[in-house]
């Protein structure tokens, strides 16, 4: 087990350990307040001179690839989630490390889904030393037990560029599998069968890994178009059968939530931004995958179509109910940064309105301003939510670790941030004293909206006064904590260990909070 | 349903989909104190309060010896409590009841005439329906004990339903319970009548006898109880004997206050099945409304069963609306909205109801007996339904509460 014996209190009040992995981490100064200076990481320097002349950078297999960009001990594997729990590539990529024998890897995904739980034998036996991204399910449960060697890190998307442009990560091989590509290694993810709409989240990977494998079973001759991922960035390129499980990948089509009581929260939240003027004309929103967020779209389109509103924009994830908008003149653009089921695909391709986008010009914190600032609302979740409008999204009530940050924490610099959250989930409350592990301070989260009363921080006074005569369900924060109790009892905290498992990163790469192991049941 | 000389008794639900819920298992025993294993989603967050409520109602019936398995998935106290004391009254006889606290929320009495458009049915043994059907704002929630509760699980759903009407908040919904057919049903009202109910449901009636047993139970319950708070009864009509003692059925006693009708048992009983376009029912269905609006009470439709096809949902409650019901039962929350908002006026309806109750104040106003409007004398049923169509669409947010200051 490893020990920590450093640990500093951040500003958040939170302890937080001053080394992560062997490497100095800086605590989490406030929103805004840590300024890196210095330079950005340089790519190691390449030259035509040592690639095919003809440009052919095919070789044999994935192994053979891994051999030639020298897999060695300790190494940091990339890859990205765009295939979710249809990814074929990250597993293989292990078992081939295991099999020559190789330890101490790190592993960095854009993010883990439920089908890479099949690397925790390469956790438990050596191959991997830790994971960088986020840890879902199985997975997190394993680090939350303490199981895994090293600490793990979680970041947020823009989180993950901010690292590697900052060399606080530092890529040795990048593997991104493409749904289509040709032989330099341009790349897309809009065709072929395993298609998956952008590959923005393996952009900075291309762009700052030593070496870089395409690995694709859609290989088209030169040149393949667009080349979201361009092929100048690439050393090998791999033809395998199949790269993903499409219907795993993307759903044929993603349905709005059936469920009465969610549907009800969608509705609200839409009802909140029409009553507090945000739907306007010319105005931009983002709304997430889950069932509610779906849900969120349908309500605006109503909205809007009643009260002839078109938004400029709008950023997905996309999915058909966006789509539909585009397509029926709602919303001028679609800025998508993952797609979510075909008909996003489809339009990703049709249509030059629907946009691609990467963490970089989405969401990278250590750049000249993002994307994120610029949209007037969003609509996202939480696990549990505080007085002080501090918000989790990683851990749960009883302490482990079960999702990863996504673009969650660089969503909150949007102009208004709304948590659309049920106030209990069966017998857990959401809205409590204090978060399990605080993901985003209150200070950017400015709308908690609960199917039993809206509230609203009140440092955003201008919301308050918009909606005080709206017959809104308006209440204080505490108000909604006492209901929750009121259903649910107040609940015991969680019981951890002295021993760190994992730390969440803020935004500007210093860490906000740390993941404690949960301490095991007699 | 009782068995008293079993030593081991089960409560809950644990299937897959289940929530809110919990599966426990009782065993008395002779000696050794009380033993309880706890598997919960929420154990460390609740696992000391749960094991504590557990303790709490076992001695609160005696019982020093036994061994209990609880598997928690997410119960609100007042679940779990009502599911041990499912347990421990199938094998010791008690007359104790442990109750949960009323909530301040629920404890306001109907008025007879109160709006009952929408009625949310919910099954009776499934908790996690139960917990935000208020949100969804019906104007009455029903706790069904009869079809949708299976029949080794109706004794346990009462001691649910009972703590659901003092602890679960109904968010100001009527409190309604469906209790099963007569005869039975009468001994599902010992675990209602004295626990903060408005209106009981009586399926399958079929004449006055039926309605006047109900009353009995119930006055008897309340003269125990010393309770005389009033509740409200809508017999629900479901066979060709009942349709056609819908007038005896509607007038039996002063405290009927809607009558309902159940189509699909109605359809199976004259030996067809029910259609879109409703032939079949036509009779049944005017049958019922003239014999509500003979006795003076409200007339409410049969459920729509798809709950999917909310275009045919409309289309049957314009249908029904224009048979003269005023209200139908409910079984998915989405449905609540499309019920409410159709059987609501439209804008023709308001325009003309406006007319009518403005000429009747002025006329009252100026001390005119006769209410005339442009060249036509106003009967008061006019003016009564006129108030009706405002107090409906002040209701669904078509008009303003104060509409006379605004025109």
């Amino acid at each position: 087990m490893k020990k920590i014996d450093k640990l500093v209190t951040n500003s958040m009040g939170k302890r937080v350990p001053s080394e992560v992995n062997g490497k100095p981490a800086i605590p989490f100064r406030g929103v805004g307040k840590y300024i890196p200076k210095g330079q950005n990481f340089g790519a190691t320097v390449a030259s035509c001179a040592s690639f095919p002349t003809d440009g052919n950078k095919l070789v044999g297999s994935l192994k053979e690839s891994l051999v030639n960009a020298g897999l060695n001990n300790g190494m940091t594997i990339s890859t990205h989630h765009h295939f979710r729990n249809g990814d074929l590539i990250a597993n293989q990529i292990f078992d081939i490390a295991a099999e020559m024998g190789f330890k101490d890897l790190i592993w960095f995904p854009s993010a883990s889904f439920e089908c890479n739980s099949y690397l925790i034998k390469y956790l438990e036996d050596g191959t991997i030393h830790h994971i960088e991204g986020s840890m879902n399910g199985s997975l997190g449960r394993f680090t939350s037990e303490g199981r895994m060697k090293g600490l793990g890190v979680l970041r947020s998307h823009g989180g993950r560029y901010q690292s590697v442009q900052d060399g606080e990560v530092h890529i040795d091989i990048a593997i991104i599998a493409s749904p289509t590509a040709d032989f330099f290694g341009n790349a897309n993810g809009i065709d072929g069968p395993a298609s998956c709409g952008s590959l923005g989240f393996a952009l900075v990977d291309s762009q700052y890994a030593d070496k870089v494998i395409v690995i694709t079973d859609n290989l088209v001759p030169f040149p393949c178009v667009p080349w979201q991922i361009q092929g100048n960035y690439v050393d090998f390129v791999v033809k395998v059968d199949k790269i993903g499980i499409p219907e795993k990948i993307i759903s044929g089509t993603t349905e709005i939530t059936k469920s009465p009581d969610r549907l009800y929260l969608a509705e609200l939240t839409a009802r909140f931004c029409e009553e507090a003027r945000i739907i306007k004309d010319g105005f931009s929103f983002q709304s997430g995958a889950g069932g509610i967020s779906l849900a969120v779209s349908v309500y605006f389109k109503e909205i809007m179509i009643r009260q002839g509103i078109k938004a400029r924009f709008a950023r997905g994830g996309s999915n058909k109910y966006l789509v539909s908008m585009l397509e029926e003149g709602l919303i001028d653009y679609i800025i998508d940064g993952q797609t979510f089921d075909l008909e996003g695909v489809r339009s990703m391709r049709e249509n030059q309105n629907h946009v691609w986008s990467s963490p970089f010009t989405s969401y990278n914190y250590h750049s000249k301003g993002n994307f994120a600032q610029l949209v007037d609302v969003v609509i996202l979740g939480a696990t549990e939510i505080d007085v002080n409008f501090n918000a989790n999204v990683v851990t749960h009530s009883d302490g482990h670790l079960l999702h990863g940050i996504g673009g969650w924490q660089n969503c909150l610099f949007s102009k208004t941030v709304i948590l659309t959250v049920p106030l209990f989930r069966d017998r857990i409350p959401v809205i409590k004293d204090e978060v399990t592990t605080v993901c985003g301070p209150g200070e950017l989260i400015d709308v908690v909206i609960t199917e039993r009363g809206i509230a609203i921080n009140p440092l955003r006074k201008d919301l308050i006064e918009k909606t005080k005569n709206s017959g809104l369900p308006i209440v204080s924060i505490h108000e909604l904590k006492e209901m929750a109790e009121k259903f649910c009892g107040k609940p015991a905290s969680p019981i951890f260990t002295n021993v760190p498992v994992a730390v969440v990163k803020w935004v500007d790469g210093t860490i906000l909070d740390t993941i404690w192991q949960v301490k095991p049941s007699e | 349903m009782r068995m008293v000389n079993k030593s081991i008794a089960s409560a809950g639900n644990k299937g897959e989909k289940d929530r809110s819920d919990c599966f426990l298992s009782l065993e008395l025993t002779g000696s050794g104190g009380i033993k309880i294993d706890l598997i919960s989603k929420v154990k460390a967050l609740y696992g000391e309060t749960i094991l504590s409520l557990c303790k709490e109602v076992l001695h609160f019936f005696g019982i020093e010896n036994a061994i209990m398995n609880v598997e928690d998935k997410g119960a609100l106290p007042f679940v779990m409590a009502g599911r041990i004391e499912a347990a421990i009254k199938q094998l010791i006889e008690s007359d104790k009841e442990f109750l949960p606290e009323t909530i301040v929320e629920n404890q306001f009495q109907t008025v007879r005439d109160r709006q009952r458009i929408t009625r949310l049915y919910l099954p009776g043994n499934t908790p996690g329906l139960m917990l935000n059907a208020g949100i969804h704002t019906p104007d009455g929630i029903i706790l069904d004990l009869e079809d949708a509760v299976g029949i080794n699980k109706k004794y346990e759903a009462r001691f649910l339903v009972r703590n659901a009407l003092h602890a679960l908040n109904f968010m100001g919904a009527e409190r309604m319970v469906r209790i099963n057919q007569m005869p039975g049903g009468l001994d599902d009202l010992d675990f209602i009548i004295p626990h903060n109910v408005n209106l009981i449901l009586i399926p399958k009636c079929e004449s006055s006898t039926h309605v006047h047993l109900v009353n009995d139970k119930i006055n008897a319950i309340q003269k125990r109880f010393g309770l005389a708070n009033p509740i409200w009864l809508m017999p629900i009509i479901e066979s060709a004997m009942g349709v056609l003692k819908a007038l005896e059925i509607a007038q039996a006693a002063e405290n009927v206050v809607a009558m309902a009708i159940g189509l699909e048992d109605y359809a199976a009983d004259i030996g067809t099945q029910r259609t879109m376009e409703g032939t079949e029912s036509f009779f049944a269905r005017c049958q019922v409304v003239n014999a509500c609006k003979a006795a003076g009470i409200q007339a409410i439709d049969s459920v729509f069963s798809d709950i999917v096809d909310m275009a045919g949902l409309k289309e049957n409650v314009l249908h029904s609306k224009a048979l003269g019901f005023d209200g139908m039962g409910c079984i998915h929350p989405l449905q609540i909205k499309v019920i409410q908002d159709n059987f609501a006026p439209n804008e023709m309806e308001i325009k003309n109801a406006k007319l009518v109750v403005n000429a009747f104040i002025e006329a009252t106003m100026n001390g005119y007996g006769v209410v005339s409007l442009g060249n036509k004398m106003i009967d008061a049923p006019v003016v009564k339904r006129a108030q009706r169509t405002i107090d409906l669409a002040v209701k669904s947010g078509m008009l303003d509460e104060n509409w006379r200051v605004f025109q």
